[in-house]
Protein backbone atom coordinates (compact mmCIF):
# COMPACT_ATOMS: atom_id res chain seq x y z
CA UNK A 1 0.00 0.00 0.00
CA UNK A 2 1.36 3.44 -0.97
CA UNK A 3 1.76 5.37 2.22
CA UNK A 4 0.63 9.21 1.82
CA UNK A 5 0.13 10.65 4.84
CA UNK A 6 1.31 10.78 8.22
CA UNK A 7 -1.81 8.69 9.51
CA UNK A 8 -1.17 6.14 6.72
CA UNK A 9 2.52 6.23 8.15
CA UNK A 10 1.74 5.38 11.42
CA UNK A 11 -0.99 2.45 10.70
CA UNK A 12 1.70 0.74 8.42
CA UNK A 13 4.62 1.21 10.85
CA UNK A 14 1.80 -0.74 13.92
CA UNK A 15 0.28 -3.04 11.49
CA UNK A 16 3.91 -4.29 10.73
CA UNK A 17 5.49 -3.77 13.88
CA UNK A 18 8.32 -1.66 12.05
CA UNK A 19 10.09 1.81 11.86
CA UNK A 20 9.65 4.61 10.16
CA UNK A 21 13.29 3.88 8.63
CA UNK A 22 11.96 0.40 7.96
CA UNK A 23 9.04 1.44 5.85
CA UNK A 24 11.37 3.93 4.17
CA UNK A 25 14.06 1.77 2.94
CA UNK A 26 11.52 -1.20 1.99
CA UNK A 27 9.35 1.68 -0.44
CA UNK A 28 12.49 2.76 -1.58
CA UNK A 29 14.16 -0.51 -2.63
CA UNK A 30 10.73 -1.37 -4.37
CA UNK A 31 11.14 2.05 -6.17
CA UNK A 32 14.32 1.52 -7.21
CA UNK A 33 14.26 -1.85 -7.89
CA UNK A 34 17.08 -2.14 -5.76
CA UNK A 35 18.05 -4.19 -2.28
CA UNK A 36 17.54 -2.81 0.55
CA UNK A 37 21.47 -2.43 1.25
CA UNK A 38 21.93 -0.18 -1.62
CA UNK A 39 19.57 2.16 -0.32
CA UNK A 40 21.35 2.18 2.60
CA UNK A 41 24.39 2.31 1.06
CA UNK A 42 23.00 5.16 -1.22
CA UNK A 43 22.23 7.12 2.28
CA UNK A 44 25.48 6.75 3.60
CA UNK A 45 26.94 8.77 0.53
CA UNK A 46 24.85 11.23 1.48
CA UNK A 47 25.78 10.94 5.09
CA UNK A 48 29.96 10.72 4.47
CA UNK A 49 29.19 14.04 1.82
CA UNK A 50 27.36 15.91 4.76
CA UNK A 51 30.39 15.31 7.36
CA UNK A 52 33.16 16.09 4.50
CA UNK A 53 31.18 19.25 4.16
CA UNK A 54 30.93 20.12 7.77
CA UNK A 55 34.77 18.89 8.24
CA UNK A 56 35.75 21.32 4.37
CA UNK A 57 33.50 24.50 6.57
CA UNK A 58 34.81 24.31 9.46
CA UNK A 59 37.98 26.11 9.09
CA UNK A 60 37.69 28.05 5.84
CA UNK A 61 37.05 31.54 6.38
CA UNK A 62 36.84 31.78 1.85
CA UNK A 63 34.09 34.61 1.42
CA UNK A 64 30.98 34.58 -0.98
CA UNK A 65 30.89 35.44 -4.24
CA UNK A 66 29.43 38.20 -2.90
CA UNK A 67 32.15 38.97 -0.63
CA UNK A 68 29.30 39.36 2.21
CA UNK A 69 29.55 36.19 4.45
CA UNK A 70 31.87 32.89 4.86
CA UNK A 71 34.14 34.16 8.00
CA UNK A 72 31.38 33.66 10.80
CA UNK A 73 31.51 29.59 11.34
CA UNK A 74 35.49 29.81 12.28
CA UNK A 75 34.86 32.73 15.06
CA UNK A 76 32.78 29.89 17.06
CA UNK A 77 35.57 27.17 18.46
CA UNK A 78 37.29 30.62 19.49
CA UNK A 79 34.82 31.33 22.17
CA UNK A 80 33.98 27.85 23.10
CA UNK A 81 37.28 26.69 23.42
CA UNK A 82 38.05 29.25 25.99
CA UNK A 83 34.64 29.53 27.85
CA UNK A 84 31.72 26.64 27.11
CA UNK A 85 28.25 27.23 25.66
CA UNK A 86 25.70 27.80 28.44
CA UNK A 87 23.62 24.41 26.77
CA UNK A 88 26.92 21.98 26.60
CA UNK A 89 28.69 20.67 23.78
CA UNK A 90 26.53 18.77 21.64
CA UNK A 91 25.01 22.73 21.48
CA UNK A 92 28.08 24.08 20.93
CA UNK A 93 28.75 21.50 17.76
CA UNK A 94 25.36 21.94 16.57
CA UNK A 95 25.25 25.58 15.77
CA UNK A 96 29.00 25.31 14.48
CA UNK A 97 28.04 22.41 12.21
CA UNK A 98 24.85 24.09 10.74
CA UNK A 99 26.96 27.23 9.77
CA UNK A 100 29.60 25.36 8.58
CA UNK A 101 27.70 23.26 6.11
CA UNK A 102 25.99 26.76 5.14
CA UNK A 103 28.80 28.47 4.58
CA UNK A 104 30.65 25.65 2.48
CA UNK A 105 27.58 25.89 0.74
CA UNK A 106 27.50 30.04 -0.23
CA UNK A 107 31.18 29.32 -1.20
CA UNK A 108 30.68 26.80 -3.88
CA UNK A 109 31.55 23.60 -1.60
CA UNK A 110 29.94 20.41 -2.18
CA UNK A 111 27.12 19.80 -0.03
CA UNK A 112 23.68 17.27 0.37
CA UNK A 113 20.78 19.27 -0.41
CA UNK A 114 18.81 18.62 2.47
CA UNK A 115 15.67 18.96 1.47
CA UNK A 116 17.26 22.16 -0.63
CA UNK A 117 20.81 23.71 -0.76
CA UNK A 118 19.41 26.73 1.29
CA UNK A 119 18.46 24.42 4.25
CA UNK A 120 20.98 22.23 4.07
CA UNK A 121 23.24 22.55 7.35
CA UNK A 122 20.29 21.54 9.49
CA UNK A 123 19.65 17.95 9.25
CA UNK A 124 23.56 17.41 9.13
CA UNK A 125 24.37 19.66 12.29
CA UNK A 126 21.83 17.40 14.61
CA UNK A 127 22.89 13.75 13.49
CA UNK A 128 26.58 14.90 13.12
CA UNK A 129 26.75 16.67 16.49
CA UNK A 130 24.56 14.85 18.52
CA UNK A 131 26.36 11.41 17.05
CA UNK A 132 29.92 12.35 17.84
CA UNK A 133 28.52 13.32 21.09
CA UNK A 134 26.39 10.32 21.90
CA UNK A 135 28.52 7.81 20.45
CA UNK A 136 25.63 6.60 18.04
CA UNK A 137 26.63 4.51 15.39
CA UNK A 138 26.53 4.74 12.10
CA UNK A 139 23.65 2.30 11.11
CA UNK A 140 21.85 4.43 13.40
CA UNK A 141 22.59 7.54 12.07
CA UNK A 142 21.51 5.62 8.71
CA UNK A 143 18.52 4.96 10.40
CA UNK A 144 17.98 8.73 11.53
CA UNK A 145 18.83 9.82 7.80
CA UNK A 146 16.07 7.85 6.50
CA UNK A 147 13.50 8.78 9.04
CA UNK A 148 14.10 12.38 7.79
CA UNK A 149 13.95 11.68 4.40
CA UNK A 150 10.84 10.22 5.15
CA UNK A 151 9.02 12.83 6.53
CA UNK A 152 10.56 15.04 4.24
CA UNK A 153 9.25 12.95 1.71
CA UNK A 154 5.73 12.75 3.06
CA UNK A 155 5.61 16.93 3.19
CA UNK A 156 6.89 17.27 -0.33
CA UNK A 157 3.92 14.81 -1.87
CA UNK A 158 1.50 17.93 -0.60
CA UNK A 159 3.61 21.06 -0.95
CA UNK A 160 6.67 21.84 -2.89
CA UNK A 161 9.80 22.42 -0.82
CA UNK A 162 10.71 25.36 -2.56
CA UNK A 163 10.54 29.20 -1.05
CA UNK A 164 9.50 30.13 -3.98
CA UNK A 165 6.23 28.03 -3.82
CA UNK A 166 5.79 28.19 0.46
CA UNK A 167 8.18 30.52 1.98
CA UNK A 168 11.22 29.23 4.00
CA UNK A 169 8.75 28.00 6.23
CA UNK A 170 8.67 24.63 3.07
CA UNK A 171 12.54 24.85 3.11
CA UNK A 172 13.97 25.56 6.85
CA UNK A 173 11.25 24.69 8.61
CA UNK A 174 10.66 21.47 6.92
CA UNK A 175 14.50 20.57 7.23
CA UNK A 176 14.00 21.50 11.01
CA UNK A 177 11.15 18.95 10.80
CA UNK A 178 13.19 16.32 9.46
CA UNK A 179 15.98 16.70 12.24
CA UNK A 180 13.49 16.85 14.56
CA UNK A 181 12.11 13.63 13.84
CA UNK A 182 15.89 12.11 12.74
CA UNK A 183 16.84 12.78 16.60
CA UNK A 184 14.25 11.44 18.13
CA UNK A 185 14.67 8.20 16.17
CA UNK A 186 18.56 7.99 17.50
CA UNK A 187 17.49 8.57 20.65
CA UNK A 188 15.39 5.56 20.77
CA UNK A 189 11.79 7.30 20.44
CA UNK A 190 9.70 5.18 18.82
CA UNK A 191 7.41 6.01 15.67
CA UNK A 192 4.54 8.14 17.73
CA UNK A 193 6.95 10.04 19.42
CA UNK A 194 9.02 10.69 16.02
CA UNK A 195 6.03 12.49 14.17
CA UNK A 196 5.24 14.00 16.90
CA UNK A 197 8.85 15.65 17.46
CA UNK A 198 8.51 16.43 13.57
CA UNK A 199 4.76 17.90 14.38
CA UNK A 200 5.82 20.21 16.92
CA UNK A 201 9.09 21.38 14.95
CA UNK A 202 6.89 22.41 11.80
CA UNK A 203 4.06 23.47 13.76
CA UNK A 204 6.44 25.92 15.71
CA UNK A 205 8.00 27.72 12.56
CA UNK A 206 4.28 28.13 10.48
CA UNK A 207 4.41 31.43 8.48
CA UNK A 208 8.24 31.97 8.03
CA UNK A 209 8.90 33.86 5.09
CA UNK A 210 11.80 33.47 2.19
CA UNK A 211 13.14 37.21 1.61
CA UNK A 212 16.79 36.95 0.71
CA UNK A 213 18.85 39.78 0.06
CA UNK A 214 19.39 40.44 -3.56
CA UNK A 215 18.05 36.86 -4.11
CA UNK A 216 21.58 35.13 -2.88
CA UNK A 217 21.45 32.11 -1.02
CA UNK A 218 23.07 34.17 2.13
CA UNK A 219 21.01 36.08 4.04
CA UNK A 220 19.32 35.61 5.98
CA UNK A 221 19.63 32.26 4.76
CA UNK A 222 23.04 30.59 6.45
CA UNK A 223 22.18 31.81 10.02
CA UNK A 224 19.15 30.49 10.00
CA UNK A 225 20.64 27.13 9.49
CA UNK A 226 21.60 26.86 13.28
CA UNK A 227 18.90 28.44 14.57
CA UNK A 228 16.20 26.00 12.85
CA UNK A 229 18.64 23.17 13.95
CA UNK A 230 18.38 24.04 17.21
CA UNK A 231 14.58 24.52 17.35
CA UNK A 232 14.41 20.86 15.99
CA UNK A 233 16.45 19.91 19.30
CA UNK A 234 13.84 21.45 21.08
CA UNK A 235 10.82 19.73 19.59
CA UNK A 236 12.60 16.05 19.63
CA UNK A 237 12.89 16.65 23.77
CA UNK A 238 9.62 17.78 24.14
CA UNK A 239 8.45 14.84 21.93
CA UNK A 240 10.61 12.35 24.16
CA UNK A 241 9.20 13.86 27.11
CA UNK A 242 5.59 12.80 26.16
CA UNK A 243 4.54 15.85 24.98
CA UNK A 244 2.37 16.20 22.26
CA UNK A 245 1.10 18.61 19.71
CA UNK A 246 -2.80 18.73 19.95
CA UNK A 247 -2.91 19.15 15.64
CA UNK A 248 -2.09 16.19 13.92
CA UNK A 249 0.70 16.21 11.57
CA UNK A 250 -1.46 15.96 8.17
CA UNK A 251 -2.96 18.75 9.39
CA UNK A 252 -0.07 21.07 10.22
CA UNK A 253 1.27 20.09 7.07
CA UNK A 254 -2.00 21.08 5.16
CA UNK A 255 -1.39 24.65 7.50
CA UNK A 256 1.92 24.50 5.70
CA UNK A 257 0.53 24.34 2.53
CA UNK A 258 -2.45 27.04 3.01
CA UNK A 259 0.06 29.51 4.68
CA UNK A 260 2.41 29.59 1.83
CA UNK A 261 -0.62 30.30 -0.73
CA UNK A 262 -1.60 33.01 1.78
CA UNK A 263 1.80 34.26 1.95
CA UNK A 264 2.62 37.38 -0.38
CA UNK A 265 4.60 36.71 -3.23
CA UNK A 266 6.88 39.41 -2.19
CA UNK A 267 7.68 37.47 0.09
CA UNK A 268 8.29 34.17 -1.48
CA UNK A 269 11.62 34.38 -2.73
CA UNK A 270 10.95 37.17 -5.10
CA UNK A 271 13.98 39.64 -3.40
CA UNK A 272 10.64 42.05 -3.28
CA UNK A 273 9.51 42.56 0.56
CA UNK A 274 10.86 41.80 3.65
CA UNK A 275 14.56 41.81 4.50
CA UNK A 276 15.31 42.00 0.74
CA UNK A 277 13.71 45.81 0.61
CA UNK A 278 15.00 47.26 3.74
CA UNK A 279 17.56 50.11 3.49
CA UNK A 280 20.92 48.09 4.06
CA UNK A 281 19.88 45.65 1.64
CA UNK A 282 18.92 48.12 -1.05
CA UNK A 283 22.28 49.32 -0.32
CA UNK A 284 24.23 46.28 -0.10
CA UNK A 285 22.35 45.48 -3.82
CA UNK A 286 23.86 48.67 -5.48
CA UNK A 287 27.11 47.42 -3.86
CA UNK A 288 26.90 43.90 -5.13
CA UNK A 289 25.51 45.47 -8.98
CA UNK A 290 28.37 47.80 -8.86
CA UNK A 291 30.91 45.29 -8.37
CA UNK A 292 29.61 43.12 -11.05
CA UNK A 293 30.03 45.57 -13.46
CA UNK B 1 0.34 10.37 -8.64
CA UNK B 2 3.56 9.35 -9.78
CA UNK B 3 5.44 8.37 -6.02
CA UNK B 4 8.54 9.83 -5.14
CA UNK B 5 11.60 8.86 -4.32
CA UNK B 6 13.59 9.48 -0.98
CA UNK B 7 16.51 10.82 -2.24
CA UNK B 8 14.71 13.54 -4.13
CA UNK B 9 14.63 15.11 -0.25
CA UNK B 10 18.07 14.01 1.05
CA UNK B 11 20.06 14.65 -2.35
CA UNK B 12 21.46 15.41 -4.60
CA UNK B 13 25.31 16.09 -3.57
CA UNK B 14 26.15 19.09 -5.45
CA UNK B 15 28.33 22.32 -4.95
CA UNK B 16 26.18 25.03 -4.19
CA UNK B 17 24.81 27.96 -3.27
CA UNK B 18 21.55 27.12 -4.86
CA UNK B 19 19.93 23.95 -6.67
CA UNK B 20 18.11 26.10 -9.36
CA UNK B 21 20.85 28.43 -9.68
CA UNK B 22 23.92 25.95 -9.38
CA UNK B 23 22.59 22.50 -9.71
CA UNK B 24 20.02 23.39 -12.61
CA UNK B 25 22.75 25.42 -14.39
CA UNK B 26 25.00 22.88 -14.56
CA UNK B 27 22.32 20.09 -15.40
CA UNK B 28 20.94 22.33 -18.13
CA UNK B 29 24.46 22.63 -19.56
CA UNK B 30 25.41 18.94 -19.43
CA UNK B 31 21.75 18.41 -21.24
CA UNK B 32 22.90 20.56 -23.70
CA UNK B 33 26.43 18.82 -24.26
CA UNK B 34 24.39 15.24 -24.52
CA UNK B 35 21.74 17.04 -27.28
CA UNK B 36 24.24 18.89 -29.27
CA UNK B 37 26.67 15.47 -28.60
CA UNK B 38 29.89 17.14 -30.95
CA UNK B 39 33.32 18.70 -30.06
CA UNK B 40 32.79 22.43 -30.06
CA UNK B 41 35.03 25.37 -29.96
CA UNK B 42 32.65 27.98 -29.18
CA UNK B 43 29.46 28.12 -26.98
CA UNK B 44 27.75 31.00 -25.52
CA UNK B 45 24.78 31.24 -23.24
CA UNK B 46 21.98 34.09 -22.87
CA UNK B 47 20.78 34.40 -19.67
CA UNK B 48 17.48 35.27 -18.82
CA UNK B 49 15.38 37.14 -15.70
CA UNK B 50 16.33 35.83 -12.16
CA UNK B 51 19.28 33.66 -13.87
CA UNK B 52 20.76 37.27 -15.55
CA UNK B 53 20.29 39.27 -12.71
CA UNK B 54 21.53 37.29 -9.35
CA UNK B 55 23.26 34.09 -11.43
CA UNK B 56 26.25 36.15 -10.67
CA UNK B 57 26.12 35.87 -7.01
CA UNK B 58 25.16 31.66 -7.70
CA UNK B 59 27.48 30.74 -9.85
CA UNK B 60 25.18 30.52 -12.41
CA UNK B 61 27.55 31.27 -15.19
CA UNK B 62 30.25 28.84 -14.04
CA UNK B 63 27.46 26.02 -13.51
CA UNK B 64 26.70 26.49 -16.99
CA UNK B 65 30.00 26.47 -18.72
CA UNK B 66 31.28 23.40 -15.84
CA UNK B 67 27.88 21.21 -17.50
CA UNK B 68 29.02 21.82 -21.06
CA UNK B 69 32.03 20.57 -20.21
CA UNK B 70 30.67 17.70 -19.12
CA UNK B 71 31.12 18.87 -15.35
CA UNK B 72 28.61 16.86 -12.87
CA UNK B 73 26.79 18.73 -10.05
CA UNK B 74 28.89 17.82 -7.43
CA UNK B 75 32.24 18.69 -9.24
CA UNK B 76 34.52 20.78 -6.48
CA UNK B 77 36.50 22.17 -9.58
CA UNK B 78 33.21 24.05 -10.68
CA UNK B 79 34.42 26.50 -8.32
CA UNK B 80 37.21 27.59 -10.16
CA UNK B 81 36.44 26.86 -13.63
CA UNK B 82 37.11 30.10 -15.12
CA UNK B 83 40.87 29.33 -14.18
CA UNK B 84 40.75 25.95 -15.55
CA UNK B 85 38.92 25.92 -18.76
CA UNK B 86 40.87 26.09 -21.87
CA UNK B 87 40.09 26.04 -25.76
CA UNK B 88 36.83 26.69 -25.54
CA UNK B 89 35.62 30.44 -26.80
CA UNK B 90 33.00 31.06 -24.11
CA UNK B 91 30.56 34.47 -23.60
CA UNK B 92 27.56 35.18 -21.61
CA UNK B 93 25.14 37.54 -22.66
CA UNK B 94 21.75 38.96 -20.36
CA UNK B 95 18.54 39.81 -21.14
CA UNK B 96 15.49 40.20 -19.39
CA UNK B 97 12.06 38.80 -21.41
CA UNK B 98 8.75 38.38 -19.51
CA UNK B 99 7.87 36.00 -21.86
CA UNK B 100 10.20 33.56 -20.77
CA UNK B 101 10.74 31.73 -17.38
CA UNK B 102 12.77 33.27 -14.61
CA UNK B 103 15.28 31.15 -14.79
CA UNK B 104 15.96 30.53 -18.52
CA UNK B 105 19.23 30.02 -20.61
CA UNK B 106 20.19 29.69 -24.59
CA UNK B 107 23.42 28.18 -24.75
CA UNK B 108 24.54 28.24 -28.57
CA UNK B 109 27.12 25.80 -29.59
CA UNK B 110 29.62 27.00 -32.67
CA UNK B 111 26.78 29.59 -33.74
CA UNK B 112 24.97 26.28 -35.26
CA UNK B 113 22.79 24.68 -32.32
CA UNK B 114 20.61 26.85 -29.96
CA UNK B 115 19.22 25.43 -27.04
CA UNK B 116 16.71 27.01 -24.87
CA UNK B 117 15.98 25.43 -21.58
CA UNK B 118 14.83 26.61 -18.19
CA UNK B 119 15.72 25.33 -14.38
CA UNK B 120 12.25 24.67 -12.86
CA UNK B 121 13.45 24.04 -8.94
CA UNK B 122 15.41 22.04 -6.90
CA UNK B 123 17.68 20.98 -9.48
CA UNK B 124 15.53 19.86 -12.04
CA UNK B 125 15.48 21.56 -15.95
CA UNK B 126 13.37 21.24 -18.96
CA UNK B 127 14.85 21.67 -22.46
CA UNK B 128 11.95 23.41 -23.88
CA UNK B 129 13.57 24.75 -27.69
CA UNK B 130 15.94 22.96 -30.20
CA UNK B 131 17.50 25.14 -33.01
CA UNK B 132 13.24 26.67 -32.86
CA UNK B 133 11.81 23.45 -33.00
CA UNK B 134 9.82 23.25 -29.30
CA UNK B 135 10.84 20.10 -27.27
CA UNK B 136 9.90 19.16 -23.29
CA UNK B 137 12.64 16.93 -22.31
CA UNK B 138 13.55 16.66 -18.32
CA UNK B 139 16.27 14.17 -18.28
CA UNK B 140 14.09 11.61 -17.15
CA UNK B 141 14.60 9.49 -20.00
CA UNK B 142 17.06 7.97 -22.30
CA UNK B 143 15.80 9.48 -25.51
CA UNK B 144 16.36 10.19 -29.48
CA UNK B 145 15.81 13.58 -30.91
CA UNK B 146 16.19 14.11 -34.46
CA UNK B 147 15.59 16.64 -37.22
CA UNK B 148 14.35 15.77 -40.98
CA UNK B 149 12.17 16.89 -43.84
CA UNK B 150 8.73 16.94 -43.31
CA UNK B 151 6.75 13.88 -44.61
CA UNK B 152 4.43 11.16 -44.31
CA UNK B 153 5.83 8.06 -42.69
CA UNK B 154 8.88 9.24 -40.91
CA UNK B 155 7.12 8.30 -37.19
CA UNK B 156 6.31 4.92 -38.37
CA UNK B 157 9.79 4.25 -40.05
CA UNK B 158 11.70 5.73 -36.40
CA UNK B 159 9.04 3.90 -34.36
CA UNK B 160 9.56 0.08 -36.69
CA UNK B 161 13.16 -0.05 -35.87
CA UNK B 162 13.12 1.15 -32.24
CA UNK B 163 10.26 -1.52 -32.03
CA UNK B 164 12.29 -4.40 -33.55
CA UNK B 165 15.04 -3.58 -30.72
CA UNK B 166 11.92 -4.58 -28.39
CA UNK B 167 12.48 -1.11 -26.75
CA UNK B 168 9.42 0.80 -25.05
CA UNK B 169 8.40 4.34 -26.36
CA UNK B 170 7.52 6.22 -23.26
CA UNK B 171 6.53 9.32 -25.42
CA UNK B 172 6.47 11.01 -28.43
CA UNK B 173 6.68 14.89 -29.33
CA UNK B 174 6.54 15.95 -33.59
CA UNK B 175 7.11 20.09 -34.53
CA UNK B 176 7.53 21.06 -38.00
CA UNK B 177 8.29 24.06 -39.33
CA UNK B 178 5.57 23.95 -42.14
CA UNK B 179 4.17 21.22 -44.44
CA UNK B 180 7.02 19.82 -45.94
CA UNK B 181 9.67 21.95 -44.07
CA UNK B 182 12.08 21.23 -41.57
CA UNK B 183 10.35 18.56 -38.51
CA UNK B 184 11.91 17.48 -35.69
CA UNK B 185 10.79 14.31 -33.44
CA UNK B 186 11.65 13.43 -29.73
CA UNK B 187 11.25 10.02 -28.35
CA UNK B 188 11.81 9.50 -24.69
CA UNK B 189 12.52 5.57 -24.29
CA UNK B 190 12.57 2.91 -21.47
CA UNK B 191 15.99 1.74 -21.84
CA UNK B 192 18.84 3.35 -24.31
CA UNK B 193 19.22 2.33 -27.88
CA UNK B 194 22.58 1.48 -29.42
CA UNK B 195 24.68 2.99 -32.11
CA UNK B 196 23.62 0.79 -34.69
CA UNK B 197 20.00 1.87 -33.69
CA UNK B 198 21.32 5.50 -34.11
CA UNK B 199 23.09 4.73 -37.68
CA UNK B 200 19.83 3.02 -39.17
CA UNK B 201 18.24 6.30 -37.81
CA UNK B 202 20.61 8.43 -39.66
CA UNK B 203 20.38 6.58 -42.70
CA UNK B 204 16.38 7.28 -43.19
CA UNK B 205 15.77 8.98 -46.23
CA UNK B 206 15.49 12.93 -45.55
CA UNK B 207 17.07 12.52 -41.81
CA UNK B 208 19.44 15.39 -41.03
CA UNK B 209 20.56 15.24 -37.40
CA UNK B 210 20.13 12.45 -35.10
CA UNK B 211 21.05 12.12 -31.66
CA UNK B 212 21.18 9.78 -29.14
CA UNK B 213 21.06 11.43 -25.39
CA UNK B 214 21.30 9.50 -22.38
CA UNK B 215 19.44 10.64 -19.15
CA UNK B 216 20.55 13.01 -16.63
CA UNK B 217 21.64 11.02 -12.97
Amino acid sequence: MAILSFADLVNECTKQNKSIYEIAQEQESILLEDTIDVVRLRVLEDLLAMKEAVKNGLHSTEKSISGWCGDDCVKLPQRFNKKGALFGKTFEKIITYALATAEENLRMGRIAACPTAGSCGIVPSVIIAVSEEEKILEAEQINGLLTAGFIGLLISNKVQLAGAVAGCQAECGVASAMAAGALCQMLGGNTSQIIQASSLALKNILGLTCDPVCGLVEVPCIKRNPFLAVHAVTAAELALCGVESKIPMDEIVDTLKITGQLMSPLLKETSLGGLAKTKTAQELEKKLFNKKV
Amino acid sequence: MEQKSLFSVISPIMVGPSSSHTAGAVRLGLMARNIYNHEFTKVKFVLYNSFATTGFGHGTDKGLLAGVLGYSVDDSGIKNIFDTVSGVDYSYEYREDISRHPNSVDIIFDDKMTICGDSVGAGEIRINNINGFTANIDGSYHSLILMYKDRPGMISKVSDIIQKQDINIASLHCDRSSKGGTASMYLALDIPVGEDVVEKVRQIKDVFFVTNVRKLK
